[in-house]
């Protein structure tokens, strides 16, 4: 296996605040990686960096191409699909509208096919398909920005706190098709969470984060396992 | 009765005007959040090289389509030279922006042409409109343009890719970037439209209050009315804003006693701030329902 991201010495700022002090950590193509640490460890900075959403130095390499000196859009363009914090749904659009935003910058002429793909793995979206996105629940809008990215065909997806503010049913189901769509569609998945529990048994690989530097990496079942790492950095 | 059919119907003419300059305002507003007070002068100048290619022996709708595509990229130039290096500075340096634009553009075309008025020609004559006394063609030529303009922009928002883009840069940058928009060229897009849409409304009111470069100050005076009126976030509400004002104008300067052509304008800024003051987001501009 090969790395599909590496990050090497990620240092990031907000103003003259270091908030991220050389992070190095690689993903390897096809896996599921869940970030973790506490409140302000730096989590969403490291995914807002990799999309050039944050003033950074450092390495970024995606299958061997460069990100540095690269606008958002066009990492994006890359392949690399980032549900931020807050799901950033289109509020005034239709959830229609929305999935076709996600293939917006796609040239082909599948994009119907995957829009109908998507209401597969959520039939909600299907019955909503007309409403403004803004109008529906926490857990729904989750999808649908999960679909969104997903309509890119993304071969890296970036996931901020999918869990965030949903109900624990809502939560394992959106964990299950996320799981499925990492074995079925070779989907290269980095999530950031605060509910360390769960990723870790959603996951294969885990970084744990401290104040902008990583502590702690290594399997998710074995980080899972050891009783110091998860009292003093995941708190459960 | 005939009076008053022939008021209402020269105010929807008029208003057609007003609401092609609301929606040029609208644009712009869409993408930068910013009320643009050099409108009027940039459909002036497009109004005035529209004038120039027919003193070359352009036909007229020759003159006019070439107007619009010298309009389109004149606008995405101001675009890309002065505001997108002004994008993050604060509100009053955009304030200041557009009043230099303002000043320069008037200033360039007394300049290049002089301040004397020119007749400007209407490719639909000025006969009685379907033999009535109460309209004539180029005013029902006013309308029907304006019609098919707002008909093409919402087929254009609606259906294409490019206009689905643009309304995500509008609505929200950071999400749309995050799909791979290019939120800067939107911008420089949104200001090539609007620029367009001003030439549009500038040719059309030309033969009407004949062409000078201050033709446009009381006119975008009226758009600004109008675009307040229907709601600066919504492009309908801005057509609809500018037939309401461009009838309520006529009706008040004809029936209120004292107001007569003269008090028309103060007007325009008494329901600017009659609406801000009762339904700030206007009457088709939506307060976005968010939940979380």
């Amino acid at each position: 296996m090969s790395a599909l991201l590496s990050v090497k010495d990620l240092r990031a700022y907000y103003g003259p605040v270091q908030a991220l002090h050389g992070l190095d950590f690689a993903l390897q193509q096809g896996s599921l990686t869940a970030l973790l640490g506490a409140n302000g460890a730096g989590k969403t900075t490291t995914l807002r960096a990799i999309c050039a959403m944050v003033r950074a130095t450092g390495a970024i390499s995606f299958d061997g191409t460069p990100l540095a000196g690269r606008a958002t859009e066009n990492i994006v363009r890359l392949g690399i699909a980032h549900v931020p914090q807050g799901r950033g749904t289109f509020a005034t659009m239709s959830v229609a509208e929305n999935l076709q935003l996600g293939a917006i910058s796609r040239g082909d002429n599948k994009i119907g096919a995957d829009i109908e793909r998507m209401y597969g793995h959520f039939p909600v979206l299907k019955e909503r398909h007309r409403q403004q996105a803004g109008t529906l629940s926490g857990g729904e809008q989750q999808m649908l920005a999960v679909a969104r990215a997903l309509m890119l065909r993304p071969r890296l997806l970036l996931l901020d706190e999918p869990s965030f503010g949903l109900a624990p049913l809502v939560v394992r189901e959106l964990f299950g098709i996320l799981g499925k769509i990492n074995r079925d569609d070779n989907v290269t998945i980095l999530v950031v969470e605060q509910n360390a529990e769960l990723a870790l048994a959603l996951a294969d690989q885990a970084y744990v984060i401290e104040t902008g530097r990583i502590v702690m990496a290594g399997p998710a079942a074995e980080i899972a396992a050891n009783q110091d790492v998860r009292k003093s950095y995941l708190g459960y | 009765m005939e009076l008053l059919g022939n008021q209402i119907l020269a105010g929807v003419a008029t208003g057609a005007i007003y609401a092609c300059m609301a929606l040029a305002v609208v644009m712009i507003f869409q993408a930068i959040d910013q009320l643009n007070f050099a409108q009027g002068e940039m459909a002036m100048l497009s109004t005035f090289v529209g004038w120039q290619l027919m003193q070359w022996g352009v036909p007229y709708w020759g003159a006019f389509a070439l107007t619009l595509l010298l309009s389109f990229a004149g606008g995405v130039a101001i675009e890309r030279l002065l505001f997108k290096p002004l994008a993050d500075a604060p509100i009053l340096t955009h304030v200041a922006g557009f009043i230099a634009l303002l000043a320069i553009l008037n200033s360039v075309a007394g300049q290049t042409w002089d301040f004397t008025i020119k007749q400007f020609p209407t490719p639909f004559g000025w006969s009685p409109f379907l033999g009535s006394k109460l309209i004539s063609t180029h005013q029902a030529g006013m309308i029907g343009v304006t019609l098919v303009l707002l008909a093409l922009l919402y087929g254009f928002f609606q259906f294409t890719r490019i206009g689905l883009a643009m309304r995500a840069a509008a609505s929200m940058p950071e999400s749309a970037r995050l799909v791979g928009i290019n939120t800067s060229w939107m911008v420089a897009l949104g200001w090539g439209m609007a620029s367009a849409i001003g030439a549009i409304a500038g040719m059309l009111i030309a033969p009407v209050v004949f062409l000078e470069p201050n033709m446009m100050g009381g006119v975008l005076i009226y758009g600004f009315a109008a675009a307040v009126l229907g709601g600066l976030s919504s492009p309908l509400g801005a057509v609809v804003g500018g037939f309401l004002v461009g009838v309520f104008e006529n009706l008040a300067g004809t029936y209120i006693p004292g107001v007569g052509n003269e008090l028309k304008l103060p007007i325009a800024l008494a329901l600017i701030v009659t609406v801000l003051v009762l339904r700030p987001h206007g009457l088709f501009g939506r307060a976005v329902v968010k939940r979380v």
